[in-house]
């Protein structure tokens, strides 16, 4: 047992340095999963319309592909948190993915963990204190969503079957992670593979829950990710399905401990591939460095963007008999929208790829920060290459990358959408997707502001995209002042397609882009390097 | 002889912290200069204001006749620099990293990289990641030294070279005076110094204590002499540049200012030299003498100091 040796003093460290991280994360997910069960109570109070929705959601293949069965249309939480039930469970997969590399092989790679293995810490100790913070995290968030499930007044029961389900998938894509993390050298690598895992069972899930009553349905029990939906919460809550994931984890967990004994500290399992002696041609120039560096992320939201479109726009065609309670068409007419539920549903949509472009353009904007902490930066700037340039090179791809995106998003929502209604609909959904650059460029010209002005605070980027998103999806529910929804450049977007196309307001936030960008680029002009 | 790099009373402060406080600091075109002084210093700091990547509070900077806060870009076409700590992107080739660097400094001499590259036994073709920190150091240097530029700018450049690459560095080194290059090399290795400087500058808590040519420092120091004598000698505990005198019978061991050299000997010759030898004064020992006093006594604001 000594190779666990000093475990909980990294579990510790690790705790230290997520202080903020971890709760946030948990706290967001419970109140996401409260405030749906709240808000779908109201929304459908009588088990007509509960059933009216979940016979139209269950008839729905894209519906079913997106977010999988309403086992029980009778249910009031079966009703409320179908749509949490796979989706939810993906993001919270997400989290312990990142939480389980980021204490494993980022930590190898960037070398720190030598430093810690070098003082009485055994082989495993590692991998196991990021196991039991991925697991003990994945719990809280569980329980705690629970919780947050009953105040409302759903059944304790289904809220604990939920909650575990939760639970279970976090600790399941953590195992996953955890045997990742020992394939590649790179944090970045081992981070995409269990993603990848992650893809592959969505996708799985949703084959096996798309094909009907008459497919092969045992096709999504294949999937992870079916799992917490085969639980089925407040619909009869078998608790013994939560042991197929528990067992699947624990033989990857064994797996992982396995490759840590047969590998060296800092190696992968996967052999780094070499690679060529010479620069290509083309890499000669600040620009051409970044877009080596930044291509591998943009292809993978690039893919993520045209699956959206392409479910999104395969559900706007008949989204007409989803929503059969006035309350639903209340909702979504609320959620943005003035005229027909279909481009209503597609302006939502629209609203909500702007701003994970906008995520997009942040990071892409951050990645300057983080060569300038990697002393990344300091060689290329230490070469005939001004800061200007060097800057514009990465803010080249937060922009154009969040447009190319924007148009991935578009291109394929269209097409999808006018293959199911008419052609004629295409430019309407293609121009209702490039509408949105504008409100994400001022993201990024808010993450390069900081970069330019106050590079240690340089996370107000997300800051104030976290802040937007709240006022944009809280704001009109609890109804706050105009003025507070006009501070989010989201609010400012036309709701295309549907309402008439004005360029006033797109004008203005480029207008307000630009003006940060500025001051971004008159901060880093002046500024030390560090 | 025209000077490469002229600083004068440079004051860099970060936050409460004053890194550099009034530092001197002259390199000569043509000259190979050694740049000594402990960690945190403000070795690293300096070379960033030289760079242009810190904006100096006070003092005035020149750097190959411009100003490097100004004329960044255009100094930076005649200058290479090898940073203390290398960090390369994970997924670039070593390779692909010289070629970037020097394609992005306005060019690299083929010959020399070719050459470079040989002599110092580095695989092109691993991935940033994989490199050892000697590696790392390795890819940065050969980018430099096969650029065709007036100035290297080397910041502990052979910190995680074994002895081996060490002396190739030496030797690239010499060659680089012989084109009439100019280095100025930040080092801690006191007998790379000593091997390769024609003029070193010491700094001490953001300030230049000594500067000179080897001779010059040498001069301000202490010969080691430890003789056998046929008799006692006399007189030289009460010579003032004696120090730290040991007399075991007829043996004595002894440190003396160079300027009382002289008198010392003929104290001995008086009482009859059997056998004598006399260390002359290494850097290590006018290092050490620079800094263990006075940073014995200033150890809490040394303390304070970071190496940026």
């Amino acid at each position: 047992m000594t190779a666990f040796v000093g475990t909980w003093s990294l579990v510790r460290l690790a705790l230290r340095r997520d202080r903020i991280l971890l709760p946030a994360w948990i706290l967001v997910f419970v109140l996401f999963a409260a405030s749906s069960a709240g808000a779908s109570i109201g929304l459908y109070p009588t088990v007509e319309s509960r059933v009216a929705l979940g016979a139209s959601a269950n008839a729905n293949p894209s519906l079913l592909a997106l977010y999988g069965w309403v086992f029980d249309p009778t249910s009031l939480g079966a009703i409320s948190l179908y749509k949490l039930v796979a989706l939810g469970a993906a993001m919270v997969a997400v989290l312990t993915i990142l939480v389980t590399v980021r204490h494993t092989r980022a930590e190898e790679e960037s070398g720190r963990l030598e430093l810690i293995g070098a003082t009485v810490v055994g082989r495993y100790a590692a991998l196991a204190a990021a196991l039991i913070v991925a697991t003990g995290a994945s719990l809280v968030l569980g329980l705690l969503s629970a919780v947050g499930l009953m105040s409302p007044g759903l059944p304790a029961a289904g809220s604990f079957a939920f909650g575990l389900g939760w639970a279970a998938t976090g600790i399941v894509f953590a195992a996953v992670a955890a045997v990742a993390a020992q394939l590649t050298a790179g944090a970045r690598a081992a981070t995409g593979i269990a993603t990848a895992v992650l893809g592959a069972a969505y996708l799985i899930r949703a084959v096996g829950d798309s094909t009907g009553s008459g497919g092969p349905s045992w096709f999504s029990w294949l999937s992870p990710l079916s799992w917490s939906a085969q639980v089925r919460p407040f619909a009869g809550d078998r608790w013994w399905v939560l042991v197929l994931p528990l067992v699947f984890a624990a033989g990857l967990v064994v797996a992982a401990f396995a490759l840590v004994a047969r590998r060296d500290l800092g190696a992968g399992l996967l052999p780094d591939r070499r690679g060529p002696a010479r620069a290509a041609a083309g890499l000669s120039s600040p620009l051409a460095l970044a877009a080596r560096l930044q291509r591998g992320a943009l292809v993978g939201w690039a893919t993520g963007f045209m699956v959206a479109g392409l479910v999104f726009g395969g559900i706007a065609a008949n989204v007409g008999s989803l929503a059969d309670s006035p309350q639903a068409r209340d909702m979504i007419t609320k959620l943005g929208g003035q005229q027909g539920l279909t481009d209503a549903f597609m302006a939502t949509e629209m609203g909500f790829l702007a701003m994970i472009a906008a995520a997009y353009g942040i990071q892409a904007a951050m990645r300057l920060r983080s060569e300038e902490t990697a002393l990344r930066a300091e060689p290329v700037l230490a070469t005939s290459v001004s800061r200007t340039r060097w800057a514009l090179s990465h803010l080249v791809f937060a922009l154009a990358g969040s447009a190319f995106l924007l148009i991935v998003a578009g291109l394929t929502a269209g097409l999808s959408y006018a293959a199911a209604s008419d052609f004629g609909q295409f430019g309407r959904v293609f121009g209702a997707a490039l509408a949105q650059l504008p409100a994400a460029m001022v993201l990024t010209g808010i993450a390069f502001a900081a970069f330019g002005l106050v590079p240690r605070y340089s996370v107000l980027g997300w800051a104030a995209l976290a802040a937007f998103v709240a006022i944009g999806l809280v704001g009109p529910i609890i109804g706050v002042d105009q003025w507070v929804l006009d501070v989010s450049p989201f609010t400012h977007t036309p709701k295309l397609p549907g309402t008439a196309f004005t360029a006033v307001p797109l004008v203005w936030l480029a207008a307000v882009a630009a003006a940060a960008i500025a001051i971004g680029f008159a901060g880093f002009r002046r500024r030390d390097v560090t | 002889m025209t000077t490469a790099i002229s600083v004068s009373g440079l004051i860099k402060t970060f936050g409460r912290t004053r890194a550099l406080d009034g530092l001197d600091l002259t390199v000569h075109q043509g000259e190979v200069h050694g740049f000594l002084g402990p960690n945190g210093a403000g070795k690293s700091t300096t070379i960033r204001v030289l760079l242009g990547l810190l904006k100096a509070d006070s003092g005035t900077v020149s750097l190959l006749g411009g100003d490097p806060w100004r004329d960044t870009v255009t100094l930076h076409r005649r200058l290479a620099y090898v940073p203390g700590e290398v960090s390369l992107w994970p997924n670039l080739s070593g390779g692909e990293v010289i070629d970037l660097l020097g394609r992005l400094r306005g060019g690299l001499n083929e010959q020399r990289r070719a050459d470079l590259l040989d002599r110092f036994d580095l695989d092109p073709t691993k991935k940033g990641r994989a490199y050892s920190k000697g590696n790392k150091q390795k890819v940065a240097l050969i980018a430099a030294l096969a650029s065709d530029v007036e100035l290297l700018i080397l910041d502990e450049p052979t910190s995680g070279l074994d002895p081996l690459m060490e002396s190739v560095f030496q030797d690239c080194i010499n060659e680089e005076r012989g084109r009439g290059r100019t280095v100025l090399l930040s080092s801690h290795i006191l007998a790379e110094v000593e091997a390769l400087c024609d003029r070193v500058s010491i700094i001490r808590l953001g300030r230049t204590v000594e500067t000179g040519t080897l001779a010059d420092l040498r001069h301000l120091t202490r010969t080691s002499i430890s003789a056998e004598l046929a008799g006692t000698p006399e007189g030289l505990a009460g010579l003032p540049g004696v120090h730290d005198l040991r007399v075991d019978g007829n043996r004595v061991r002894f440190d003396v200012d160079s300027k009382d050299l002289d008198q010392a000997l003929g104290l001995l010759t008086r009482a009859g030299v059997r056998s004598l030898t006399s260390q002359p004064p290494t850097l290590e020992e006018l290092f050490l003498r620079h800094y263990a006093d006075d940073l014995a006594r200033e150890t809490g604001r040394h303390a304070a100091m970071v190496k940026s």
